[in-house]
């Protein structure tokens, strides 16, 4: 899981996942596309640290989202972004044939 | 009539808190457990927590102000405080702890505003303790969603042209908000702009003082 690396500027998807349990991905962002905003450095997986596992480092992103990709019609400005850290377990490649 | 308590208002005008009677909590319980624990394991001492919680009492925005002053006055720190807020932040004997920092600036076409919808991560080093409504449902959620709306609640009115950055702090990282310096304050000092510098201005719900208001 993981292993893939993006680059700044990178186009990804965020994972369409609902597991149960400690999730460090909101839940608002699962299945959007964005942009890599920065690639910040390996942390621990705290998905796994919250339940006392053996945690494999995960390399953690900024990933950048238009407002309208989030809320679409109901965004209060296109211009506006909205920034989260992601793990990299948590990231896709963008469907090339996704209309940004 | 100071004695009269029929309407449970003090004599300021708010009302009394009620005794806390109730029994622990599970969580409660918990805590006193651990600590209790810790102390007869010889892990720490009840005078290392009081000094922890002491140090952790002494944060206070004030803090921050200093490195927004810093970097207001002196372009070189501000280049390295966007670059690396934790180093940055070092370099005036701020340590920033164990998270990483990250300084957003706002500008003419960019406000920031920080929020964590996950649970109320605050970069507590530097603030000092966060406010009640940070660690709201209603300012984590809806920050996110309706960030204008939240500002100008907050008294802050964005023009169309300007773009909002939300930053939601979900990992490792913390994030502060260099505000736009004040209109005409070429003549003040480090410390003067200091005081200009509200703990709002820095999780970007507000902005700088006026030095004239």
């Amino acid at each position: 899981m993981g292993s893939g690396l993006f680059a700044a500027g990178a186009p990804v998807r965020i994972r369409k996942l609902m597991p149960p349990g400690h999730v460090r991905a909101p839940a608002y962002i699962r299945g959007k596309h964005g942009t890599v905003e920065r690639v910040i450095a390996p942390f621990k997986n705290p998905e796994q640290l919250a339940y006392g596992l053996p945690a494999a480092e995960q390399m953690l992103y900024r990933v950048r989202f238009s407002a309208t990709e989030l809320w679409g019609d109901q965004a209060e400005n296109p211009r506006d972004f909205i920034e989260a850290e992601v793990y990299a377990h948590w990231i896709e490649p963008q469907d090339p044939t996704h209309a940004t | 009539m100071p004695h009269d308590h029929h309407d449970h208002l003090s004599p300021s005008g708010h009302p009394y808190r009620a005794d806390d009677d109730t029994p622990l909590s599970y969580w409660q319980t918990m805590e006193i457990a651990v600590r209790e624990l810790l102390v007869e394991k010889n892990v720490t001492t009840p005078e290392e927590i009081n000094a922890q919680i002491d140090k952790m009492d002494a944060r206070s925005p004030a803090i921050g102000a200093a490195v927004v002053a810093r970097a207001w006055v002196d372009p070189d720190f501000k280049q390295r405080l966007l670059k690396d807020g934790s180093a940055a932040s070092l370099e005036m004997g701020f340590d920033v702890g164990p998270m990483h920092l990250i300084a957003v600036e706002n500008t003419q076409d960019t406000h920031n505003i920080i929020v964590c919808t996950l649970c109320s991560c605050y970069p507590r080093n530097l603030l000092g303790l966060p406010p009640d409504w940070y660690k709201s449902r209603a300012y984590r959620s809806r920050t996110v969603k309706e960030p204008r709306k939240v500002l100008s609640e907050f008294g802050v009115t964005l023009g169309e042209n300007v773009t909002v950055r939300v930053h939601d702090s979900t990992a490792d990282m913390r994030y502060v908000v260099l505000p736009a310096r004040p209109k005409d304050t070429d003549g003040l000092s480090e410390a003067e702009l200091a005081s200009l510098v509200t703990r709002d201005s820095m999780i970007g719900t507000g902005v700088a003082r006026n030095p004239s208001t």
